[in-house]
């Protein structure tokens, strides 16, 4: 590493132009933001500058905290669901051979890499009431009735009611796992992966069984992983907007949308702005949470 | 000495241990993906409370066979019994042997007491007795003051101490030992080398190492099987398998040897005759049955070195010095005969005085005793 | 031998050729992993299935058409979208990888005061939920009276790519060695000079994975863009969200199509670059 006054000329034509455009690009909007989180907002929808804790407040109203509370459960839901189905898809990788292993690998990848709007919007043929999920279900209805027929049995079943699976907050949870996975999957590959085997056979090789050794000695020494994969996960699903606006309904309204919703048709951007930095907090609380711990692991492992 | 050397060149010990088998591996197969055979057919008994040592290259399979001794790795074919019982299909923690792995992984979570007591632990073994056991374990390995600390704050040795004392305190019948001192510098190496031995000694039951250093195996087992691309070459006690190598492999893996090719060409009064090209014929008194293409051996400190033609029944060529190389405790010298075939011989420096008067280009006769010289059919 | 005595150790027998540590050869992982690629898989697959089905309707297959394609294809509005795409997609690529690399390299490099704060700074617009740097740009658009447009959206675009350039160029000049500037510096090279002819090599393939990767997030990004944008400045993503809004139909999928093969063939080359330059070093490493 250089020291920066070694050649001054060259670090500040170097640093200069990102620097500004980070500062004047990225700084100062969310200096605007955070302003406008202490302002009002004017009879006729502008803001106006003021210093004032009224935004903050009211995001503890209850319709409001009840919206904020939802995301977090959503959000935890879905990465409850992550890394139970994360977990023992990313142990499978890494314990594949050699010649497997990449290829699974890329299969988690490659869907990430397909357009996130894309993947939301598939889902919206597959849960629709004439979607695939229904017309399978109708199907196997069909196939049923038709056992019942011939059992002299003709109307036991009824008729086929497509099932309402879209618009709500199954939905939405189903669309953030299914966009997050990936997310999940990686970090924990990567700890697994690096994890020394002769750990486990250790194990095994003192009496422990598969599941004891799964618990006692695994998981605790991929735990840095874990964290990192359970806050990704986390924060992206408390933070997402497009999930609950295309698969959600009136039930399942996140803070991300609420937030869109006071920069859009409700028209009152200070509220927005405190929405908007309350859910920076928590995300950069959560990282650093992360960041002390993993802090705390090094210091253990070395 | 000489006479004992003499009687066994007539019938050298071939391996076999009378003791009881605690280990019996029976044609043992262990395949990886289509025609790379780690473990080819290998049979061997392991006796009780034997030092036992796998020794070869890396890569010969020595480490498979280990790891199918634990149950990490499963026989392609063959059986293996452990205690009088066969191990196919069981399950490593169900075996009545434990290993020391060569990475120690001793748990980076658990603190050394942890440790120690996770076999008995998951086991079921009651607190009590986990205690006590754990505590004679780390006294056993001399860590009775370092139970509570963590095994980032251990050295490399005491790391290695821990891993043997969690294996000791499940009273295996069988150690295993994956190349346990590889990590270790060499003062530590030896040290530990002793350290083994004298463990082993006061536990009593059966060690089985793995290691690629043959002056690791020759000091601290008692029986010695030498592996070369997944087979076993030999399987003899250390001073039969320096003496007495049954094939150019081995001869030429453990210590150094000089080799010459020859052809048999009789046998007269009980002697083997073979042509070398660049001795005179050799006459080697030799039991077993040969013909065709051999190789006759002599370890370089076995080789005198003279002025004057020794005469007698000594097996004897001239040569010139090439190279010599000194050592503090001994001299390496290298020759060259007339056809150009190098000979290596070591001197003692056993005394101050007799550095050895020889400069490079000086015309020697070398020469030894018959009995000496090794007839190596394979 | 003594095997005539059964041990208790039968209780619990290995699988047959199964060694303890080899997961992914028991069924139930199988299960697993087959379960969770069709869970990936299922429904791009159908998204792309249905794109040429011939049907507006139905979801059963009524048989093969590129209709829909055509209609894509001669959609002026999805027409208008493409071409803003690209215009946003080219600028911004070019100016975050630059900005990306210029301060990747300084990141790796130099030791200055507030370096660690700096460090900070430089991963928020990643991590930070792209919801929020949506409405702040928006706001930010809207107190400088900047009315929203394709620039709007290039600038939005460029303030949370080129951090993503900047990481991917900093990690490839990890692996660079100081001493071959000092080589070049001892050989009589200029600084300049070894800039051009020493460290610059070395960065291309960070540079090139960093541009791809910009490209794609531009290609890609709906929030951001869905804030910043102006009526004449929808992007391809931010259309397609509005055909969804109106309804499903496989001129949608036609479009969803064409925007996964896109990106997936620039990620394909991203990693193909990659590849090909990690297999270069290695064997330039022995």
């Amino acid at each position: 590493m250089e020291d920066w006054r070694k050649n001054k000329l060259v670090f500040w034509i170097l640093y200069l132009p990102p620097t500004a455009w980070l500062v004047l690009f990225f700084t100062i909007p969310l200096a605007i933001v955070w302003v406008y989180s202490f302002g009002e907002r004017g009879p006729l929808g502008q803001t106006e500058i003021a210093i004032s804790f009224a935004n903050y407040i009211r995001s503890m109203e209850w319709t409001n905290l009840y919206i904020i509370l939802k995301s977090i459960w959503i959000a935890t839901v879905t990465t409850a669901i992550c890394l139970l189905i994360g977990f023992p898809l990313a142990m499978g990788i890494a314990f594949a051979s050699a010649r497997y292993r990449n290829v699974l690998l890329l299969l988690v990848i490659l869907p990430f890499w397909t357009n996130l709007l894309v993947r939301t919007y598939a889902w919206i043929a597959i849960l629709r009431t004439n979607g695939h999920v229904n017309w399978f279900l109708e199907w196997v209805h069909g196939l049923l009735a038709g056992v019942f027929g011939l059992l002299g049995m003709p109307d036991v079943l009824g008729t086929f009611e497509p099932l309402q699976l879209l618009y709500n907050q199954k939905a939405v949870i189903i669309g953030l796992v299914y966009v997050n996975l990936p997310f999940v999957v990686l970090p924990l590959y990567a700890t697994l992966e690096k994890l020394d085997k002769s750990f486990l056979e250790a194990s095994l090789d003192l009496g422990a069984g598969q599941w004891r050794t799964l618990f006692s000695v695994t998981a605790p020494l991929a735990w840095p992983g874990i964290v990192t994969a359970a806050m990704l996960c986390f924060i992206l699903s408390l933070g997402t907007y497009l999930t609950p606006d295309l698969l959600g309904g009136p039930d399942s309204v996140m803070i991300g949308n609420l937030i869109a919703q006071q920069f859009g048709p409700s028209r009152d951007w200070p509220f927005g702005s405190a929405l908007s930095f309350l859910l920076m907090y928590v995300t950069f609380i959560l990282l650093w949470i992360r960041a002390f711990a993993a802090r705390g692991e090094k210091g253990k492992l070395h | 000495m000489v006479q004992t050397r003499k009687v066994k060149a007539f019938g050298p010990d071939v391996g076999t241990d009378r003791r009881k088998p605690i280990i019996e591996i029976r044609n043992v197969v262990k395949a990886f993906g289509a025609g790379v055979r780690a473990v080819d057919d290998v049979s061997l008994d392991i006796g009780e409370g034997e030092f036992f040592a796998l020794l070869g290259p890396s890569g010969c399979g020595k480490t498979t066979l280990l790891r199918m001794l634990a149950g990490f790795e499963v026989p392609t074919s063959g059986d293996i019994m452990i205690a009088g019982e066969r191990m196919e299909g069981v399950n490593p923690n169900r075996r009545p042997v434990n290993m020391v792995f060569q990475s120690y992984a001793v748990f980076p979570h658990m603190n050394v007491e942890r440790n120690v007591g996770y076999g008995l632990r998951v086991t079921g073994v009651a607190e009590a007795e986990i205690k006590t056991r754990v505590a004679e374990a780390l006294s056993l390995v001399k860590l009775g003051e370092f139970g509570k600390r963590m095994p980032n704050q251990l050295s490399g040795g005491q790391r290695q101490r821990v891993a043997l004392a969690r294996a000791l305190v499940k009273h295996p019948k069988v150690l295993l030992l994956d190349e346990p001192l590889s990590a270790l510098d060499a003062k530590l190496r030896e040290a530990m080398q002793l350290e083994l031995v004298r463990l082993q000694k006061t536990v009593g039951i059966t060690f089985v190492i793995v290691t690629h250093d043959q002056d690791e195996a020759l000091s601290m087992a008692n029986r010695i099987a030498v592996m070369e691309k997944g087979k076993v070459r030999q399987v003899a006690p250390p001073a039969d398998l320096y003496e007495f190598p049954n094939s150019r492999f081995v001869a030429d893996f453990i210590g150094k040897m000089n080799l010459f090719e020859g052809r048999v060409s009789g046998v007269q009064n009980g002697n083997l005759q073979i042509d070398i090209k660049g001795l005179d014929r050799v006459a080697v008194p030799f039991t077993g049955s040969a013909s065709g293409n051999i190789a006759i051996a002599i370890r370089p400190e076995k080789v005198k070195l003279g002025q004057t033609d020794p005469g007698g029944d000594n097996v004897r060529l001239r040569g010139r010095v090439t190279e010599l190389a000194y050592y503090g405790n001994e001299s390496h010298v290298y020759l060259e005969n007339q056809t150009g075939m190098p000979i290596s011989v070591n001197l003692k420096n056993a005394t101050r005085t007799t550095l050895p008067s020889i400069s490079i280009g000086d015309e020697l006769w070398m020469s030894w005793a018959p009995t000496d010289t090794l007839v190596l059919t394979e | 031998m003594a095997s005539t005595t059964l041990p208790d150790v039968s209780t619990r027998r290995q699988k047959a050729g199964i060694a303890p540590l080899e997961y992914t050869r028991r069924l139930w992982l199988q299960l697993i992993l087959a379960g969770s690629f069709v869970f990936l898989y299922f429904p791009i697959f159908a998204l792309i299935a249905f794109s040429f089905n011939d049907s507006k309707r139905n979801i059963t297959w009524q048989g093969f058409t590129f209709d829909y394609y055509v209609k894509a294809f001669t959609n002026s509005s999805l027409h208008e979208a493409a071409l803003n795409t690209l215009i946003i997609a080219s600028i911004s690529t070019v100016v975050s990888t630059v900005l990306g690399a210029m301060i990747g390299l300084v990141l790796q490099r130099y030791r200055f005061p507030g370096k660690g704060g700096y460090d900070g700074l430089i991963h928020l617009p990643i991590v930070i939920p792209e919801v929020c740097l949506g409405v702040a740009m928006l706001a930010f658009f809207s107190a400088i009276s900047m009315p929203l447009g394709i620039a709007t959206v290039t600038i939005s675009h460029i303030a949370f790519s080129f951090p993503f350039v900047a990481v991917v160029v900093r990690a490839r000049m990890e692996g660079f060695d100081l001493a071959l500037e000092e080589a070049s510096r001892d050989l009589g090279a200029s600084e300049w000079q070894t800039f051009w002819n020493v460290t610059f090599p070395y960065m291309v393939p960070g540079v090139v994975a960093g541009a791809l990767l910009a490209m794609t997030l531009s290609l890609d990004d709906f929030v951001i863009t869905f804030f910043t944008s102006g009526p004449g400045s929808t992007t391809f993503p931010v259309k397609i969200y509005s055909m969804v809004r109106f309804s499903v139909t496989p001129e949608v999928n036609a479009a969803s199509t064409i925007l996964i093969v896109l990106t997936l063939a620039l990620t394909v080359a991203a990693m193909m670059i990659q590849s090909r330059s990690d297999k270069k070093t290695k064997k330039a490493n022995g």
